[in-house]
C-alpha cells in the first residue's frame, strides 16, 4: 500500500450530504474485475451530461478543481455499499485524503485498505473549508499532516483530527495488513484448535 | 461476572488476538463471496503466492450479474460474462464451494446462507457486501467488507476490526396488520437517518420483533446498514431454532442439542448496557414509503411528499430540494396516488418465500394496472421452487406478473433488469439512491404487500384500505 505521510495539494469541495458510493462509482462500472481503471468513471453521473461532455455545474468540472488531490465533503459520505471500488476511484483519479464531518463505516475502512486518508474533522471545521475553497477562485491549497493529525491551509486555519494509532501506523508505514495478520499465526492455530472444541469448526 | 449484550458475547468468543493500540484480530466462521467483490482479492491472493486459509467455511456463488430471463442463453453482457467466468474458475482453484448460474442452490448469497443453514446463531459472517447484515438475524455478528478485507479473510480467516459501539432499538407494541418488517425498519431510518447507527451494531428487541417471523427478521436485519449501522443483531429464540433445525449444513444430533443449549446463552443477560438506546411504539406505525433518494427519505404512505422549508439544515434544505426534483415529485404532493411504471418484488431485503406469499395474497385474482410492467425475481432458485410448488408462480403469472430466475437483478440493476430514464418503480428492494436502479430511474421502496397493490392500482396506494371492491370503484 502506498504510504501517506505529509499531502500539500488542492482542494475540491464537494458540499453535499450522505453521498453514496452509487454515486461514486455507478453500478455499471463494477465489472471490471482489476482494481485499475475505474478513476475514469468517478462521479460518473454528475460528472458528465447524457452526451459524454462533463457537466460544466458539478463542483469537481469547475476550473478550481481542477488537479484536486483533496476532497472535501459533508456528512456521512460514502454510504451504501461495500464496493472498494468506490476509493479505488477515487484514488486513481488523483484523491489523496478526504476531508468531511463523518464517514460510512465500510467505506472509511476501505478508504484505509488504498492509502486514501479520510480525515474526520468538526462540522463547523468542514464548513469554514468549503467556504474558502467554493470562494478562492485560483484554487485553494490544504495540507494535510497525519505525522502531526493535523489540516491546514497556510492562511490561518488549522484543525487537528483523531485517527485510530493502529490504522495511523498502516498508512504511515504503507504496511501489508494480511502479512501482520500472519505474524499472528500460532495465535490463529489455537484459536482454531479452541474453537474446533467448541463444535464450531465447519459449517 | 458483568452481564453482557448479545453482541459482546459473540464479539468476544472471537478475538484471537487484541491489539495494543486499538484494534482486535476477529476470527471469522462463514466468508460468503460472490462476484462482484472477490475477483481482485483471489488475485491478490495469486500474486502473493497466498491459499484460501480455510475454503470449508467460505461458500460463493453468482448473483449480482446474473440474467433473470432464460439461462440456456450466454450471458449476454461479455463483461458480466467475464466477472462470472472469473469466479467459476476462482473458486476450484482455491478450493471453494460455489452455488454457480446452474446450480439449483444458486441465489442471492444472503438468501442461500440462511436457507442452508449455514448462517448459525452465535457465529461471525462476513462477505463483500454491505447487506451482510442480514444473517444477524439469526444472533450472528454479520457485517460487510470491502474487497482488501475479502482478501484477509480468504488469506487468514480473520479480520482486524475496531469494536464497534453498541445500540439498542427497541420496537414496543405490536405492528397492526399491513404494518410489515419492512415498515418498521424504514421507520427507524427515517428517525435516525442513514448515518444514525454509524459505528454502531444495533441489537433489535421488543414485543414487535419477537412476534416477526425469521424472513421478517432478517428484513429488519438487512437494512440496518441503511441506518449506517455496522451489524444489526436478533437474539435467536425457539422460532429461529425451529426455522434452522433439519437444513443442509445445520448440526444433526447431539451436536443440534449442544448447538442449542449453547445458543440459548446468547441473548442479552439482564442488567447489561447499550451506549445507546432508541425505542419506537411500533403499534403506532403506518406502512412506509420512500419519496427521496435514501432510505431515510421515507413517510407514511397517508402523508405528503414534504417542503425543504420545512428542514432546519441549509445541506438537508438543498438536499431535499435536489431529490424532489430528480424524483419528479412537487412538495405537498400526497404519497398515496403518485402513478407508478414498474413493479419490482425481490432482492436480499424481500425476496423470501413468506415474501413472495405476502405480496400474492394481494395479488390473487387481480390484474397488474396496464400501464405498468411488473416482475418478480425470487431470492434463490430454492424460493423460486418453493413457490412454484405453492403454485405461486401461476397467481403472479395470472396477474400480468413476469416470474423470473434468482438474482439480485433490478435492486441493483448490474444486469439487463433496469428502469429506462424517468420510470417511477414500487421496489421491495433496499436503496433509492439516484440510478440505482438505472439511470434517471425512480426508486419508492415499500414492503412486499405495497408494492403488490402499487402494481394492481397502478399508483402508490396504502394496503390497509386495499380491496377488490375499493379497487373495482377506482377509488
Amino acid at each position: 500500500m502506498r504510504p501517506f505521510t505529509v499531502h500539500t495539494g488542492r482542494a475540491a469541495a464537494l458540499p453535499r450530504v450522505n453521498v453514496d458510493t452509487d454515486q461514486i462509482i455507478p453500478k455499471q462500472f463494477l465489472k471490471r474485475i482489476e482494481r485499475t481503471g475505474f478513476g475514469q468513471y468517478l462521479f460518473y453521473d454528475w460528472r458528465f451530461r447524457p452526451d459524454g461532455t462533463p457537466d460544466p455545474a458539478f463542483e469537481l468540472n469547475r476550473p478550481n478543481a481542477v488537479g484536486a488531490t483533496v476532497l472535501v465533503t459533508g456528512a456521512n459520505f460514502g454510504s451504501g455499499s461495500s464496493r472498494e471500488h468506490a476509493p479505488w476511484a477515487l484514488a486513481e483519479y488523483g484523491f489523496r485524503a478526504i476531508v468531511a464531518p463523518s464517514f460510512a463505516d465500510i467505506f472509511y475502512n476501505n478508504c484505509c485498505q488504498n492509502g486514501l486518508l479520510p480525515v474526520r474533522l468538526a462540522e463547523a471545521e468542514v464548513a469554514t473549508l468549503l467556504e474558502r475553497c467554493e470562494r478562492t477562485r485560483a484554487g485553494y491549497d490544504l495540507t494535510v499532516d497525519l505525522v502531526r493529525q493535523r489540516v491546514a491551509d497556510g492562511a490561518g486555519f488549522e484543525a487537528l483530527f483523531e485517527i485510530d494509532p493502529y490504522r495511523r501506523r498502516m498508512l504511515l508505514e504503507g504496511l501489508d495488513e494480511i502479512g501482520l495478520t500472519l505474524l499472528n499465526e500460532v495465535e490463529i492455530a489455537a484459536f482454531e484448535r479452541r474453537h474446533a472444541a467448541l463444535g464450531r469448526s465447519s459449517i | 461476572m458483568t452481564p453482557r449484550t448479545l453482541f459482546e458475547k459473540v464479539w468476544d468468543a472471537h478475538i484471537v488476538h487484541q491489539q495494543d493500540d486499538g484494534p482486535t484480530l476477529l476470527y471469522v466462521d462463514l466468508h460468503l463471496v460472490h462476484e462482484v467483490t472477490s475477483p481482485q482479492a483471489f488475485d491478490g491472493l495469486r500474486l502473493a503466492g497466498r491459499r484460501v486459509r480455510r475454503p470449508e467455511l467460505t461458500l460463493a456463488t453468482v448473483d449480482h450479474n446474473v440474467p433473470t430471463g432464460d439461462r440456456s442463453l450466454p450471458i449476454a453482457d461479455p463483461i458480466s460474462a467475464t466477472q462470472v467466468s472469473t469466479l467459476e474458475r476462482n473458486a476450484p482453484e482455491f478450493g471453494v464451494e460455489l452455488f454457480g448460474l446452474d446450480s439449483p442452490g444458486q441465489g442471492i448469497v444472503h438468501v442461500i446462507g440462511p436457507e442452508l443453514g449455514a448462517t448459525q446463531p452465535g457465529s461471525v459472517i462476513v462477505c463483500g457486501d454491505s447487506h451482510t447484515s442480514t444473517h444477524g438475524a439469526f444472533g450472528a455478528l454479520a457485517f460487510g467488507i470491502g474487497t482488501s478485507e475479502v482478501e484477509h479473510v480468504l488469506a487468514t480467516q480473520c479480520l482486524v476490526q475496531a469494536r464497534p459501539r453498541t445500540m439498542e432499538v427497541r420496537f414496543t407494541g405490536r405492528a397492526a396488520a399491513g404494518v410489515t418488517a419492512k415498515d418498521l425498519v424504514l421507520a427507524l431510518i427515517g428517525k435516525i437517518g442513514t448515518g444514525g447507527a454509524a459505528g454502531h451494531v444495533i441489537e433489535y428487541t421488543g414485543e414487535a420483533i419477537r412476534a416477526l417471523s425469521i424472513e421478517g427478521r432478517m428484513t429488519v436485519c438487512n437494512m440496518s446498514i441503511e441506518a449506517g449501522a455496522r451489524a444489526g443483531m436478533i437474539a435467536p429464540d425457539d422460532a429461529t431454532f425451529a426455522w434452522l433445525r433439519g437444513r443442509p449444513r445445520a448440526p444433526t444430533g447431539k451436536a443440534w442439542d449442544d448447538a442449542v443449549a449453547a445458543w440459548r446463552r446468547l441473548a442479552t443477560d439482564p442488567g447489561a448496557r447499550y451506549d445507546r438506546e432508541v425505542e419506537l411504539d411500533a403499534s403506532r406505525l403506518a406502512p412506509q414509503v420512500t419519496w427521496g433518494t435514501h432510505p431515510g427519505m421515507v413517510a407514511d404512505i397517508t402523508a405528503r411528499v414534504p417542503d425543504p422549508s420545512e428542514y432546519p439544515a441549509e445541506a438537508d434544505q438543498r438536499a431535499v430540494a435536489r431529490a424532489l426534483e430528480y424524483m419528479g415529485l412537487k412538495a405537498g404532493t400526497p404519497l398515496e396516488g403518485v402513478p407508478v411504471d414498474r413493479v419490482f418484488l425481490g432482492s436480499c431485503t424481500n425476496g423470501r418465500i413468506e415474501d413472495l406469499r405476502a405480496a400474492a395474497q394481494v395479488v390473487h385474482g387481480r390484474r397488474v394496472a396496464g400501464s405498468v410492467r411488473a416482475m418478480v425475481v425470487p431470492g434463490s432458485m430454492r424460493v423460486k421452487a418453493a413457490a412454484e410448488a405453492e403454485g405461486l408462480d401461476r397467481i403472479f403469472g395470472e396477474a400480468g406478473f413476469e416470474w423470473r430466475n434468482a438474482g439480485c437483478s433490478m435492486c441493483l440493476g448490474m444486469n439487463d433488469d433496469i428502469l429506462g430514464s424517468g420510470e417511477r418503480c414500487a421496489s421491495t428492494s433496499n436503496r433509492n439512491f439516484e440510478g440505482r436502479q438505472g439511470k434517471g430511474g425512480r426508486t419508492h421502496l415499500m414492503s412486499p404487500e405495497m408494492a403488490a397493490a402499487a402494481a394492481i392500482a397502478g399508483r402508490l396506494i396504502d394496503v390497509r384500505g386495499f380491496h377488490p371492491s375499493r379497487f373495482a370503484l377506482g377509488l
